[in-house]
């Protein structure tokens, strides 16, 4: 293996205060009962900053911010208007791009080239592409006029935080409604920031509200009276609570939820293309990605050198610091998720799957897990069925096409698949029966604003991106 | 002794993979005038089992072959048009139930070119978003015979396959209804109609793991329409819930009842040489 000089990113281009207040009515507040939570780096432990938790008094008043907004100043203002403030927010990302991707790896623990690369580019992208619908939506096939929900209550996880803000407070801006977003506790800190680049765009005080917290705050936010809508991303398992919740409401609801999505091998697959899909399915991210493709399947005649390829390719992989510009696999993002990868990990190997990582030295701070895989899987076993949400690889075969769909589909997720063959032909006969939202062939983990995201089954619904991403915040 | 010539009369039974049984449970009740097979937990599942079972089939059907079958029983319920007056629906309501399953008929080929499309990503890739069916669909339904209409067709056109819970005091238009699918090419098992008490029966199959999506058209009771709602959530069905005021269905039905229960699959492919 080559030995790389240290290459980082410089950390100076942020500015972390020791303390934010929750952003409410186009304002940091203090929240009502003084509660502050720390936020820490997950690749040092280092404290980054502390941040204020939100109680029900305070998400009441981000409520009341955002119903107040809505009613007299965004559901009123042309769409052309609400465009260029859009426009405006995107610029000031593309703008503040690397401190955003800095700040984002400092708190995730993902790596630079991925935050830099994907995540905020991502992020402008959504934004210019939903300020584009803002003045168009009599043309969007909802009807000639078609009316925004109201106030969204939208939850986000912390795999993507910029980015799951941004697929989330794009469309609902577009189409007229205003927003409480809640990030994820353990990164709350570029929430905070596109706070303060929604009031360096002077968008309208109480259109864009920020409560940080954790579970509590999130289920006060959800089932608040005054809320018309409601977009969550996360576990199946808070899924289904909120859909309990709801019942019975007139809230609108979507969900985007877990997965387990195959990637599908077949023998006349390029292969040296295919490990790159199948590396980049499961790392990228520390395979934080609920599209991840954790469940990898290898058509029986070719397994032997897929393997062989995979295993050399993974001992390439460079596991380290989120900050230096050569790493493939920064920091797990917390110690409760470093446990939850371990127990799954640990009942792969007692349950009689074989466990392999390559030779790989992790920092002696912060929160790190090798990446994994294992083989002789079957489909009965843990790591077969449950989300791991880490770097961990479960590898199955199979003999034939049919067979290679039945596994794929075996499983209440159905988020995304992938699927690697030559013939063109079985790639569609193969799309065409996988039960899955996103079907990548050839190609994994690939995201677009314009391109339609979300889940069958019990991976959620409703769909985030596209014209389909508009519908989910109009009411039709 | 009369001349008069004394009537056959009809049996009213269930109608699941295309037979027509009478409830497991040997139940039955007194509605317009008539017995009428009172359905049971274990007819909900097997109507699902048999759901479930024409999925592969109907869903794999070509659209234009969809379309045929649903303007087919267009033609079959317009040949017995006099049947359906002779329940005691006004003539207006049956001629209106026929035109709807003309309007869906229609949409069989052309929902995916509404509702799906090639997205324009920002690089070198195909990306094609395809509407497909959620699969099994539970329905309980309205009491009007073309609010009954109104919440079937929408859901099967598009490839799902449906059990539908008919109204507990209006069970004969949908039994004979199902007369009606049964002589119309519809594979057995895409339509199952239940007749009975939803109230009975609709938290069974609101709870069932093997259904993807419900529709609450019929259900009046909010207390009822909650609990359905909370027992959907367990596998995360998809949910239409019962409309907030009276629902006209005359009205232009749109797209909802389709698209509600549609899932959008987006496939990519790298573009080269």
């Amino acid at each position: 293996m080559f030995e790389y000089a240290p290459a980082p990113e410089s950390r100076a281009v942020v500015d972390i205060k020791p303390s934010y207040g929750l952003f409410v009515d186009g304002a940091f507040v203090d929240p009502a009962d003084g509660a502050y939570f720390k936020t820490i780096n997950p690749a040092s432990e280092e404290v980054l900053s502390e941040v204020a938790e939100a109680g029900p008094a305070d998400v009441d008043r981000a409520v009341a911010a955002a119903r107040k907004a809505y009613d007299k100043v965004w559901s009123r203002m042309p769409g052309r208007d609400r465009a260029k403030y859009l426009y405006r927010i995107a610029r000031i990302i593309q703008e503040r791009g690397r401190e955003l991707a800095v700040l984002e790896s400092l708190d995730n623990g993902k790596p630079i080239r991925e935050s830099r690369d994907v995540d905020i580019p991502l992020v402008a992208a959504h934004f210019f592409y939903y300020a584009g619908w803002a003045d168009k939506l009599a043309h969007a096939g909802f009807g000639p006029a078609p009316r925004p929900l109201g106030v969204a209550a939208q939850v986000i996880p912390w795999n993507f935080p910029l980015l799951m803000l941004a697929w989330k407070i794009a469309p609902a801006l577009a189409a007229g409604n205003t927003v409480v977003l809640k990030p994820a506790e353990t990164t709350p800190l570029t929430a905070l920031l596109f706070a303060e680049i929604c009031q360096q765009a002077d968008l309208p005080p109480g259109v864009v509200n920020i409560v940080t917290g954790a579970g509590e705050t999130g289920r006060a936010l959800v089932e608040h009276a005054g809320v018309d809508k409601i977009a969550f991303t996360g576990s199946t398992d808070v899924g289904k609570a909120i859909a309990r919740s709801v019942a019975g409401s007139r809230k609108k609801v979507t969900l985007e939820l877990g997965g387990k999505a195959a990637n599908v091998v077949f023998e006349d697959a390029p292969i040296d293309q295919a490990v790159e899909g199948i590396v980049n399915g499961i790392f990228f991210n520390q395979g934080h990605v609920c599209c991840a493709g954790s469940r990898l399947l290898v058509q029986e005649s070719v397994y032997e050198p897929v393997l062989a390829s995979l295993k050399r390719r993974m001992a390439r992989l460079r596991v380290g610091d989120p900050l230096d510009k050569n790493t493939d696999i920064g920091a797990i993002n917390s110690a409760a998720q470093l446990e939850r990868i371990r127990t799954l990990s640990d009942i792969g190997g007692e349950e009689g799957a074989e466990r392999w990582s390559p030779p790989c030295e992790l920092p002696e701070n912060g929160f790190w897990f090798a990446p994994t895989i294992f083989t002789g899987v079957t489909q009965a076993h843990r790591i077969a069925r449950e989300e791991i949400f880490g770097p961990v690889l479960s590898v199955l075969t199979f003999r034939t096409p049919a067979e290679a769909v039945e596994k794929a589909n075996n499983t209440p997720y159905g988020l995304s698949a992938g699927v690697w063959t030559d013939k063109g032909s079985r790639i569609l006969w193969m799309a065409d029966r996988l039960r899955a939202g996103v079907v990548w062939a050839n190609t994994f983990n690939k995201f677009d604003p314009t391109s339609p995201f979300g889940g069958y089954k019990e991976s959620g619904y409703g769909r985030e991106g596209g014209r389909h991403g508009l519908e989910a915040y109009l009411d039709v | 002794m009369s001349d008069a010539r004394v009537a056959v009369r009809k049996t009213y039974k269930l109608f699941i993979g295309g037979k027509f049984p009478r409830s497991e449970s040997g139940r039955s009740y007194i509605a317009q005038d008539a017995n009428v097979a009172l359905a049971s937990r274990k007819d909900v599942r097997d109507a699902v089992v048999a759901a479930r079972a024409a999925v592969k089939g109907w869903s794999g059907a070509t659209a234009y072959n969809r379309g045929q079958i649903l303007y087919r029983v267009a033609e079959m319920l317009e040949g017995r048009r006099d049947q359906f007056i002779g329940l005691g629906l006004p003539t207006a309501e049956v001629d209106e139930a026929i035109d709807r399953w003309v309007w869906y008929a229609g949409w069989s080929d052309k929902i995916s070119q509404v509702y799906g499309g090639a997205n324009p990503v920002a690089g070198p890739y195909f990306n094609l978003s395809s509407p497909e069916p959620t699969g099994v669909v539970g329905l309980v339904t309205p009491p009007s015979f073309l609010g009954l209409v109104s919440v079937i067709a929408p859901a099967i056109v598009t490839g799902n396959t449906v059990v539908a819970l008919a109204a507990h005091d209006a069970p004969l238009a949908a039994v004979t209804l199902a007369e009606v699918l049964a002589t119309s090419d519809l594979p057995g098992g895409v339509v199952n109609i239940l007749t009975g008490d939803p109230a009975e029966t609709a938290p069974w199959l609101a709870a069932h793991m093997d259904v993807n999506a419900i529709d609450l058209a019929g259900v009046t009771d909010q207390t009822l329409a909650t609990s359905l709602e909370e027992a959907a959530a367990g596998n995360l069905k998809r949910v239409i819930r019962p409309s907030a005021s009276t629902p006209s269905w005359s009205d232009d039905p749109g797209l909802t009842r389709m698209t509600a229960f549609l899932e959008t699959k987006t496939v990519w492919h790298p573009k080269g040489i």
